[in-house]
């Protein structure tokens, strides 16, 4: 392995040149939109009217960020998107871990008819209107714990972390079950503690999946102080948030030293909104460069 | 004798279970989970054979046999959205399945280890991003004053609306599908490459095998089982996440329903925007999950029969 790669090392290929360039523009392409979202975010009305072409910082201006920060709107909706990250996450990794622990045991009774009946659902579901009305019943309408049991489980996940346990040799369980302790707490003294760095990594993309959540929202919450901060975004992205353009408008009228721009406006609530994301994204990247997904596709 | 080997047999299982006691305790609450969000709606497909009264619920809504599907026949607004989702998906399947393996393998056979890591690094990350975002992202880009339009005005041409255009919609699906997903489903193709022994490719190198020889004999055999079941699985989603809802519903607007409407946000509109009949939408939706698994089941045929494995 190591000749391979001091031979690799050697020179420069006609190959890499080709991939370096073919690579780097699809690279700066994907990038670009998102350093847009940065520059018009800290852009003055001054400075987006004055320039044809706005692709380079101008300006450094804040009051897009000042405005957000002081609508209550922003900061309940922040609430709700914290409070369904942080509580979603507990329940999801709790439900999927012990699940898929005991998923993992070979010969426990009736495991291969769970199984089927879990990766069914993958395939077939009853469709929008009776999970609507399932989760109406249950009382769930216009409550925030919506995007946290519903939208709870990922089956997928769950099936590689059902594989990533079944690798897990027995001969650690048995000693401690010699011991007389029973199989929870096993998972938690002993089984946990060696697969933190898995579970954690599965824990962050239960995160971002339940900060990320908009649709249950849309489906089922009405009622704007439990909307989540996805919701928020999409207000002021699409219908327009009237408050926070009126905010600004008084900021205008009023003789405040600056108008808002409203795309600034647009593109701060998205820096705001991904800022979490990015700053969960290396540790997310550290694993799944390690080929957690290897044999994850067949159960 | 095999009475009371049975019983023996019943007895040995009940001691087997008792043994798994915690595993079913730890597995129970999953186990609810999936009963109540994704069975019990299953039950509820028998609204696709009622007329929804709110007062009287599932049950108590009065049955109105097959009218919902006579109805679908004739549905004109349906009948788009049915072909919009094909045509979406097949599209994105032709355009955006591909990309994903080039780009693994161009990353595999790339030697910069450090250019690489930052490559992967840019690429991967719009996957996180929840399409509320992107498409909050595209639509600034788009806009009238947005960069791509100072940009033709810069070169003397005239400011266009690519999102409210027909032409133009679906082009923009398809591009920024590939934005979104090529470097996060690469990965998959990235754990199989490098599940391939080294030494192979060492051996392939002394025999004077080009690069080009090289793929085609050594990391093609080696991903391809993966191809086959991720192209089952993307089959398999033509109805449904094939034209993302999340994606579509977070673009379009009304002029341009008529390339954008999917089965996913027809149902949802008519559901909860135009007040449309639940049981109506109930056997739409019935129609799509089956079509979904009418057509997981050929691909998975027509894999097995190209000697892949399949799914199950």
């Amino acid at each position: 392995m190591d000749a391979v790669l001091k031979k690799k090392r050697k020179k420069w290929k006609l190959f890499d040149i080709v991939a370096y360039i073919v690579l780097g523009l699809l690279t700066i392409i994907t990038f670009f939109p998102f350093y847009n979202v940065l520059i018009v975010s800290f852009a003055s009305f001054d400075a987006i009217s004055k320039s044809d072409l706005y692709i380079l910082p101008k300006s450094f201006d804040l009051s897009a960020y000042k405005l957000i920060l002081s609508d209550m709107k922003f900061w309940s909706s922040l609430r709700n998107s914290v409070i369904v990250t942080v509580v979603g996450v507990a329940f999801s990794m709790t439900l999927s871990v012990a699940g898929a622990y005991a998923l993992s045991k070979k010969g426990m009774p009736g495991r291969n008819g769970m199984l089927t009946l879990i990766l069914f659902t993958m395939f077939f579901n009853g469709g929008l209107i009776p999970f609507y009305l399932v989760v109406k019943e249950l009382g769930l309408v216009n409550n925030i714990l919506v995007m946290i049991i519903p939208a709870g489980l990922n089956t997928f996940y769950l099936i590689i972390m059902k594989n990533y346990f079944s690798t897990i040799p027995e001969s650690l369980e048995e000693s401690a079950k010699l011991d007389g302790a029973n199989d929870m707490y096993i998972l938690l003294k002993i089984i946990l503690p060696i697969s933190a760095p898995f579970i954690a990594t599965f824990g962050l993309f239960y995160a971002v999946e339940r900060w990320n959540e908009w649709w249950y929202a849309l489906i089922f919450i009405s009622d704007s102080s439990k909307v989540p901060l996805q919701i928020y975004l999409r207000e002021t992205l699409i219908t327009s948030n009237s408050l926070l353009n009126s905010m600004a408008m008084d900021m205008a009228t009023q003789g405040n030293s600056a108008k808002v721009y409203t795309p600034a406006l647009q593109m701060a609530t998205i820096v705001i909104t991904c800022v979490p994301i990015i700053a969960v994204y290396p540790f997310l990247q550290k694993h799944f460069n390690k080929g957690i997904m290897v044999g994850s596709i067949k159960g | 004798m095999a009475k009371m080997t049975n019983q023996v047999h019943k007895r040995s299982l009940w001691r087997t279970i008792l043994q798994y006691k915690y595993f079913y305790i730890m597995v129970l609450p999953l186990l609810a989970w999936y009963a109540i969000f994704s069975y019990a709606p299953m039950y509820g497909v028998t609204l696709a054979f009622k007329t929804f009264d709110y007062r009287e619920g599932i049950l108590g809504s009065p049955w109105i046999g097959l009218e919902h599907f006579r109805t679908m026949m004739t549905d004109l607004e349906l009948r788009r959205a049915f072909f919009n989702t094909i045509m979406i998906s097949l599209v994105k399947l032709v355009t955006h399945f591909p990309t994903p393996i080039i780009l693994a393998i161009v990353l595999y056979e790339f030697s910069r280890v450090v250019a690489r890591r930052v490559f992967q690094t840019i690429l991967t990350f719009p996957h996180f991003i929840s399409w509320v975002v992107l498409s909050g992202i595209i639509v600034n880009l788009m806009s009238r004053d947005g960069i791509m339009n100072q940009l033709i005005v810069m070169f003397g041409g005239e400011a266009i609306s690519p999102l409210v255009d027909e032409n133009s919609f679906r082009p923009i699906l398809y591009i920024t599908h590939i934005w979104r997903e090529i470097g996060w489903d690469s990965i998959i193709y990235l754990a199989a490459l490098a599940g391939i022994n080294p030494e192979l490719y060492e051996a392939a190198e002394m025999d004077g095998a080009n690069r080009f020889k090289r793929l085609l004999h050594i990391a093609w055999p080696g991903i391809k089982s993966t191809v086959a079941i991720l192209l089952i699985l993307h089959v398999g989603q033509l109805m449904s996440q094939g034209a993302s809802f999340d994606q579509i519903f977070n673009l379009y607007s009304s002029p341009v329903y008529s390339v954008a409407d999917t089965i996913d946000t027809f149902i949802y509109r008519t559901s909860f925007t135009t007040g449309g009949d639940f049981g109506y939408t109930t056997a739409v939706g019935i129609m799509k999950s089956f079509i979904s698994l009418v057509l997981l089941v050929v691909a998975n045929t027509i894999v097995k029969k190209l000697g892949e494995e399949g799914l199950y």
